[in-house]
């Protein structure tokens, strides 16, 4: 299959993901999944031409209704879990001006 | 060998026939199970939540109800225990997670709403490994929950608190998920019965989902009677999913006692293998031998893709995780750590509200998926996947149901696992269901070496729930009887 995953593959996915690891996790993880992936090899190794894929396990169809106004609920309940919440929204942090 | 016993508990069938008749009250019920939780919790840890005050108010409702010459449902007086990531509205729903600790659904799942109108009285929420990735319930953020065998030993999982609840006599019955063996595994480390339904009987709306092309919801019983009554209860169309399949539910509490006479019965080969523990594989023989003499037709049965499920399964799973649990951001519900801008809160947020496993499932999802990588990993799986429903489907045109072991192993030592690995490979016997999208259980079928529980899995295709009850109930027979002849 492909190349061993790397410590600089480990720390490109975290922020991918939206996560930061120290150094020591960095390494467990990086031998961790080194590990499974490896053990995944056995399906890489697979001649799989012309085998279609299966995302799900029946084939899905769009599942339409009536466009009808239907039991909804409140914003306020909606809203009452947030961290932080103003004038009928979710309220967060700044993110006009922030690096990318 | 330290153990809680149920002692005294009865079935949901006898306890709801006897709240229907008038004959117990649904409050009496309930304090006899609260009991066992006062008496054995603080050993077992199956909760994160006993609902105490909701479940007295549900159980003299149903009480009202039949003094008012009304019929509750078939669950009537039944108390239930719920996995934590069920939403309940109103009571706290947190999958084992500090990132959702605190928070209060507004809204009940689909299948809670589906046990209130039956008549059932909703104990408590479970614990479980963080959102349901695991096989120990070691992973929880509220700490792990103990066998009621064996207080040393795990529970298996994810599911755990909801087979441990229903082995210690806490609730009747509960409700798991099974992603890949989350509600069997448990089953069967936990001598109960459990169920993983085809994909799309019953409704996922608000299961807080984990892989949604796998999850699936399920009830734990201590008979396969019982675990029929539940999945009835819960089973059947619901607009609110979209993946729900619009047919009637199969009536498979009619069917319980039709036997096994001329039911083709095939062992699978590839699970019978060296990686199984020699007394587990003892018990499936015995309980195929069992079948056989009741008249089934039972042959050893080759499907060979089996063999790559699990491989398939830990890219395919974490894969739609890393996607599923993208929402956990700090945003909208639970934990947020205040950081200057709103990507900083939300790297702050997810580091401190994730568990090591989630974030290991995350990272590996997030890779697989990546570029340059996606075609190697998710691709191929999908493909595999492919290759194990060809496989199972011709099986399935020589058998009606197949029979293998639940789990490789009995139950293990707290803390014995700590290789993810190594953990992962408790799920090689059901993760393969999980992919076909076919119906499942593990039936309790007398023990290991050790003393432990043992399970045996009954397989069929999809929709083929009734021929798969009647061959567990047969299989609880045959159990029964060897128990005696033992005793």
């Amino acid at each position: 299959m492909s190349a061993r995953i790397t410590r600089d593959d480990v720390v490109h996915v975290a922020k991918l993901a939206r996560l930061e690891l120290d150094d020591a996790r960095i390494e467990t993880f990086t031998a961790q999944l080194a590990a499974v992936l490896e053990h995944a090899s056995d399906v890489g190794a697979l001649d799989l031409a012309g085998v279609p894929p299966t995302s799900h396990p029946y084939p899905l169809v769009n599942v339409l209704r009536a466009d009808e106004v239907g039991a909804t609920l409140p914003s306020h309940e909606a809203l009452a879990g947030a961290p932080q919440a103003e004038s009928g929204r979710f309220r967060v942090p700044t993110i006009l001006g922030e690096a990318p | 060998m330290s153990a809680v016993d149920a002692g005294g508990a009865d079935t949901a069938v006898r306890i709801a026939a006897a709240v229907r008749a008038g004959e117990r009250s649904a409050v009496d019920v309930l304090d006899a199970h609260l009991a066992r939780i006062d008496t054995g919790e603080a050993d077992v840890h199956a909760f994160n939540l006993v609902m105490v005050d909701a479940a007295r108010a549900a159980a003299a409702a149903v009480d009202a109800r039949v003094a008012a010459g009304e019929d509750p449902g078939s669950l009537a007086g039944v108390p239930i225990a719920l996995k934590d990531n069920l939403c309940t509205r109103g009571v706290a729903t947190t999958c084992s997670s500090k990132i959702l600790e605190g928070w209060v659904p507004p809204y009940d799942a689909a299948v809670v709403e589906r046990v209130w109108a039956s008549g059932g009285v909703p104990v408590g929420k479970t614990n479980l490994d963080e959102f349901a990735m695991g096989s120990s319930t070691e992973n929880s953020a509220f700490g792990p929950t103990r066998n009621p065998h064996d207080l040393t030993k795990v529970p298996g999982g994810s599911s755990g608190g909801s087979a441990a609840a229903v082995a210690a006599g806490f609730a009747a019955l509960s409700l798991g998920s099974d992603t890949g063996g989350s509600i069997r595994q448990p089953a069967a480390l936990c001598g109960v019965v459990g169920v993983k339904p085809t994909y799309g009987l019953v409704s996922r709306y608000g299961l807080i989902a984990f892989a949604s092309s796998l999850d699936q919801i399920g009830p734990f019983a201590t008979t396969v009677a019982d675990a029929a009554v539940l999945l009835e209860a819960i089973a059947g169309h619901d607009p609110a999913d979209a993946t729900s399949i619009p047919r009637a539910v199969p009536r498979i509490v009619d069917h319980l006692d039709d036997g096994v006479d001329g039911l083709r019965v095939g062992v699978v080969t590839e699970l019978m293998g060296d990686g199984i523990n020699p007394d587990v594989r003892g018990r499936v023989r015995e309980a195929a031998d069992a079948l056989a003499e009741s008249g089934a037709k039972v042959e050893e049965v080759s499907v060979p893709a089996v063999m790559f499920g699990l491989s398939a399964y830990y890219l395919i799973a974490p894969a739609e995780a890393s996607s599923n649990l993208a929402r956990f951001d700090g945003v909208r519900y639970g934990l947020r750590i205040d950081a200057p801008t709103t990507n900083e809160m939300m790297v702050a947020s997810r580091t401190a509200g994730f568990g090591d496993e989630v974030k290991r499932r995350i990272m590996l999802g997030t890779y697989a998926l990546s570029a340059g990588y996606y075609d190697a990993f998710y691709g191929q799986a999908q493909k595999v996947r492919t290759l194990i429903c060809r496989d199972f489907d011709a099986a399935y045109e020589r058998f009606d149901v197949l029979l293998a072991p639940t789990s490789p192993t009995t139950a293990f030592d707290v803390g014995a696992i700590a290789d993810p690995l190594a953990m992962y490979m408790n799920d090689v016997c059901t993760i393969p269901s999980n992919l076909a999208g076919h119906p499942a259980m593990s039936v309790p079928f007398g023990t290991g070496s050790d003393g432990l529980p043992v399970g045996v899995q009954v397989l069929a295709p999809a929709l083929g729930e009734v021929a798969m009850f009647q061959t567990a109930a047969a299989v609880e027979a045959a159990a029964l009887t060897v128990r005696e002849a033992r005793s």
